[in-house]
């Protein structure tokens, strides 16, 4: 029996179409090749493991003081291309959920009534909070699902099938671009237990996002215990509760009763 | 739609607004763009470069052209994904010629002791620490970290941009210059190196097949 390549379960791995079929076939018969398989996926297993320094929360501001003088005289000017890029189908999620995040977050800002003078940054701060609140808790809801399904899910009887993962795979996708972005709205704001939670999401949503749509069970069950491992889905239902209870309790405030349901169906 | 920002101090504007204001003129809202981007693309760059001192250094020099060639933004999805790729591809540019500066300085002292031009993997099989001396995570992401400074600068830009942001093989082909095809083979083959460099690793765990063989 002629075994697969290295490069043909590399490709297989990521996603490659080409051959698909006639290698799950072998991979379900083979048993060395799916140890190969696995072998293969351990490499990414380590890069994992690699740590990055973290550089500080004052290292933007640090960046800033180093190359502010260095910045040329004149202002950049906008050039004839606009903004069309922004209508990219594969960017239009992401974009909507900017668009209702800014909607929201300007007509609770309106809402709130006229300025108190030094309390109107106080309640800009509040009102993204606000926003912020209601938006990840529904899109840690959609994560926690996701987790869940892949966390519950059985992997079957060792080196009898494949487990196609394409629908929470697809799911995944769509959180990635979601999730980076409320990474970055809550650095903004400053919510760093939550950007620090988002950070690691995102690295699962990846992991899954970019694993073969079908898998042996071992790579399953990998799969399984880096969840299990990180412990990301205690830490999406502690936040995500927390969320609960703060928008639970930003209820009875007059500023989040003004806020609008259509709107944050809308996120 | 500027208006509705007013009340918001320069921390709170979204990235779209802060890239406005600066081509209008107002210099310190790209400081809202700096301070926000910032943490994530020193990341990507110390994972590109290995060292903090090059990653810092790549940073700065990300915000820099950026801030030159803001013009051209033209909304590229969003600004946080545009400065990554200029901070990738400066990083490249970077790494290739420091590895051009090291392999002037090797090469005569290289030909004095005779050796000859070598294979990276034939470098990796060489250097390969024996299985007990990886046991634990440290000492396989130490093992790891010296894996990846054999990769070319290409090798090393693809396998950071495809495992650990997800980015599509085009945009990593975009940064390398080259085709779907070429860097695809280029992940391939920075993965294979990685593994060789792990093999004695996974050879105590039980895998005995070697790379890229058929039986």
């Amino acid at each position: 029996m002629k075994h697969t390549t290295e490069e043909e379960l590399f490709a297989y791995r990521e996603g490659e179409m080409k051959g698909r079929q006639a290698i799950a076939a072998h991979l379900r018969e083979c048993g060395e090749c799916r140890a190969e398989l696995e072998r293969i996926d351990e490499v990414f297993q380590a890069l994992d493991a690699m740590p990055v320094p973290d550089p500080g929360e004052e290292y933007g501001a640090k960046v800033w003081r180093q190359i502010r003088n260095r910045l040329p005289k004149h202002a950049p000017k906008r050039g004839a291309n606009g903004w069309s890029a922004w209508f990219a189908p594969r960017r239009l999620v992401a974009v909507g959920i900017a668009a209702a995040l800014l909607i929201l977050a300007f007509y609770a800002g309106r809402k709130t009534g006229p300025s108190r003078g030094g309390e109107e940054i106080a309640d800009a701060g509040k009102i993204r909070e606000r926003v912020l609140v209601v938006a990840v808790g529904e899109h840690l809801g959609k994560s926690e699902m996701i987790l869940m399904e892949l966390s519950n899910a059985q992997p079957g009887d060792a080196g009898k099938k494949l487990i196609n993962i394409s629908t929470a795979q697809k799911r995944a996708e769509d959180l990635v671009e979601e999730n980076r972005l409320y990474r970055q709205t809550a650095l903004e704001g400053g919510d760093n237990a939550i950007a620090s939670t988002l950070d690691e999401l995102q690295r699962v949503l990846l992991d899954v996002a970019n694993s073969p749509t079908e898998l042996t069970p071992a790579q399953f069950e990998s799969i399984q215990k880096r969840i299990a491992a990180q412990g990301i889905l205690l830490k999406v239902r502690v936040v995500r509760q927390e969320l609960r209870a703060e928008a639970a309790g930003n209820k009875s405030a007059p500023a989040q009763s003004d806020s609008t349901p259509k709107a944050r169906n809308k996120v | 739609m500027a208006d509705a920002f007013a009340a918001y101090d320069a921390g709170g504007i979204s990235d779209a607004a802060a890239v406005e204001r600066t081509l209008a003129g107002e210099r310190e809202a790209y400081r809202v763009l700096v301070e926000r981007h910032s943490a994530y693309v020193y990341r990507v760059a110390y994972r590109m470069t290995g060292n903090s001192h090059d990653a810092e250094e790549v940073v700065q020099e990300a915000f820099l052209r950026a801030y030159q060639k803001l013009q051209q933004f033209a909304g590229n999805a969003n600004f946080g994904t545009w400065v990554y790729r200029i901070a990738a591809n400066y990083a490249i540019d970077r790494l290739r010629q420091k590895k051009n500066e090291d392999a002037r300085r090797e090469v005569p002292s290289r030909a004095a002791e005779g050796e000859s031009e070598s294979d990276p993997l034939e470098k990796l099989k060489d250097t390969a620490p024996s299985p007990e001396r990886l046991a634990g995570n440290a000492q396989l992401a130490k093992k790891m970290q010296d894996a990846l400074d054999t990769l070319t600068p290409a090798e090393r830009t693809a396998i950071v941009m495809r495992h650990w942001d997800g980015c599509a093989i085009e945009e990593i082909a975009a940064v390398l210059k080259s085709n779907s095809s070429a860097a695809k083979n280029t992940v391939f083959r920075a993965v294979q190196k990685l593994r060789l460099a792990l093999r004695p690793f996974a050879e105590g765990r039980g895998a005995a097949r070697a790379v890229g063989t058929e039986s």
